[in-house]
């Protein structure tokens, strides 16, 4: 009988959260516009969360590159396609790895700063403190922060997608020999504008918003403790890992699903 | 009724509840304007919350709050804004911007809401900071600010706007002696300098009755006294002379209720 009784509490709180995160992310919807008038804020805040994510992007790229390239030329070469290498390492990096795995490395790097700076900011009653100034928090504080991360993580995929093909290159090309025009042609005749690189694109708009989306709620609904924070910040890497994992699967099914 | 007398903060049968904890129970408070009102009470009666209630930061369960004549929970959030920006408030922390210099944090109230041109911003940011001591601190950042600065800076940003009113959440609460003694000053000078009304909330008896105009005595979701300093500390109420003088065992017992003592030693080895 408790262990049953748990479970129903567990489901509303569960609904409870979910619930209050939508209405936050329309709050902070609403507080997007006024964002113009303050320009400073939101290049801060694409500072800290895109600038600042950049190396960790781009060394993960290179080397999720170079593993492919290795792998790719292992595979390709007992059918004697290894001429494809530039073809197979794009589209996995466009289609597949960018976009998830710069998602993942986004939400361990910014996603849990983020959580962590904005409990912190709670936990210090400095969002309390914003309030009684009549400033109004989701305005000032979550909207930059939330508009900086969904604009940063498409850029990011990109350029983790771009070290990944120098990645591949350098192995491909470079140490194992594969011949250099084919590598470009291949890629070139075979990864398309439209239903490679946009659904690429989309997939990465798609988890910037639900990563920063995820981040900025954990912190702004975390107890306000040491612990607490500490917690949400955990709930934000494996939320947003998980939900980007899962709507991975999700977008590949509904956009490649057909072919 | 209300706007016309010279209390600036009405509540009338102030009820709160969090979950099933009654933290208030109907309390009526008037604070004038004009003077130093302190709230007091034991830790835990909710003396932060009232001041949540009075900010209109918390919406009370039953009872009302008029603050200037305006109805603080009824006021949609802009009117709430509006009102808030005439009440300067300072928490226990400070809740200083951490990521910006104490000048900047002064600055923060003027930028927001006033569009004045920056060289008039500066110079009543260095107003307000000579006013609390600390115009030499402008470049420091909030984490190199001892505990007593971090509050003085905070005054500084609370007065910035030129409220009506300040609340003080546990002004004295971890101060040395000196700090004390700067904070007792500046908060009663402010009053009298800047015309303003101020409630305090605190726990600490000697400096609270040392600047208060009047005393309210919270425990247990009731007021249980209030009056001058003076009157109070010669109450007829056993519990707040126990209060006020700071004596362990009256009728808020030393002891947390247990079971009998005998009793509970000798049975210790049932009780595994």
């Amino acid at each position: 009988m408790n262990a049953f009784q748990q479970l129903g509490h567990n489901a509303l709180t569960m609904f409870q959260r979910l619930g209050r995160a939508n209405l936050f992310l329309l709050a902070v919807l609403a507080g997007v516009p006024s964002l113009v008038m303050r320009l400073r804020l939101l290049i801060q805040q694409l500072y800290s969360v895109g600038v600042l994510s950049l190396v960790i992007i781009v060394v993960a790229g290179f080397f999720v590159g170079m593993v492919l390239g290795l792998q790719g030329y292992n595979i390709l070469v007992d059918f004697g396609s290894e001429q494809s290498l530039g073809m197979m390492v794009a589209l996995s990096l466009v289609r597949e790895l960018g976009p998830v795995f710069s998602a993942l490395l986004f939400a361990g790097r910014a996603g849990s700063a983020l959580t962590a700076e904005i409990g912190l900011m709670k936990a210090t009653e400095q969002l309390s403190g914003m309030e009684m100034m009549a400033v109004d928090p989701l305005k000032r504080v979550v909207a930059p922060r939330f508009v900086a991360g969904v604009l940063s993580m498409p850029l990011l995929a990109a350029i983790f997608s771009a070290v990944g093909v120098m990645g591949g290159y350098f192995v491909g090309v470079g140490l194992l020999g594969v011949d250099e025009g084919a590598f470009w042609s291949q890629m070139r005749s075979n990864v398309d504008f439209h239903d490679d690189i946009m659904n690429g694109v989309i997939k990465s708009v798609v988890f910037g918003t639900v990563v920063t989306w995820i981040a900025v709620f954990e912190g702004y609904d975390a107890v306000p403790t040491s612990e607490g924070v500490s917690r949400a910040t955990t709930r934000t890497v494996i939320y947003s890992s998980l939900a980007v994992l899962g709507l991975n699967f999700i977008l590949t099914a509904l956009m490649f699903g057909e072919e | 009724m209300t706007g016309i007398n010279d209390n600036l903060v009405e509540a009338r049968g102030l009820t709160f509840q969090f979950g099933s904890r009654v933290i208030f129970d109907g309390i009526d408070l008037d604070l004038q304007r004009g003077k130093v009102t302190a709230i007091m009470g034991p830790s835990g009666t909710g003396k932060t919350t009232l001041l949540r209630l009075i900010g209109g930061q918390i919406r009370p369960t039953a009872g009302t709050i008029h603050v200037d004549g305006q109805e603080v929970p009824r006021l949609s959030r802009r009117d709430l804004f509006e009102l808030r920006k005439r009440m300067g408030m300072l928490f226990q922390s400070g809740a200083l911007l951490t990521d910006l210099s104490v000048f900047d944090n002064v600055a923060f109230p003027l930028r927001e809401h006033t569009g004045l041109p920056e060289t008039m911003v500066r110079d009543l940011v260095l107003m307000k900071l000579e006013a609390v001591g600390l115009r030499g601190a402008q470049r420091l950042m909030p984490s190199e600010l001892s505990g007593g600065m971090a509050r003085r800076v905070a005054l500084a940003r609370a007065i910035a706007l030129d409220p009506m009113m300040i609340m003080y959440d546990e002004p004295f609460t971890g101060q040395d002696p000196i700090s004390m003694g700067v904070l007792v000053k500046l908060i009663r000078d402010l009053n009298e300098v800047l015309g303003l009304t101020s409630i305090i909330v605190s726990h600490d008896v000697a400096e609270a009755s040392q600047i208060a105009d009047y005393i309210y005595v919270l425990s247990q979701g009731i007021v249980v006294g209030q009056g001058t300093p003076a009157e109070l500390h010669d109450s007829d109420s056993e519990w707040v002379r126990q209060f006020m003088q700071g004596t362990p065992d009256g009728p808020v017992p030393f002891h947390y209720p247990a079971e009998d003592y005998a009793a509970e030693l000798l049975s210790r080895e049932d009780g595994r």
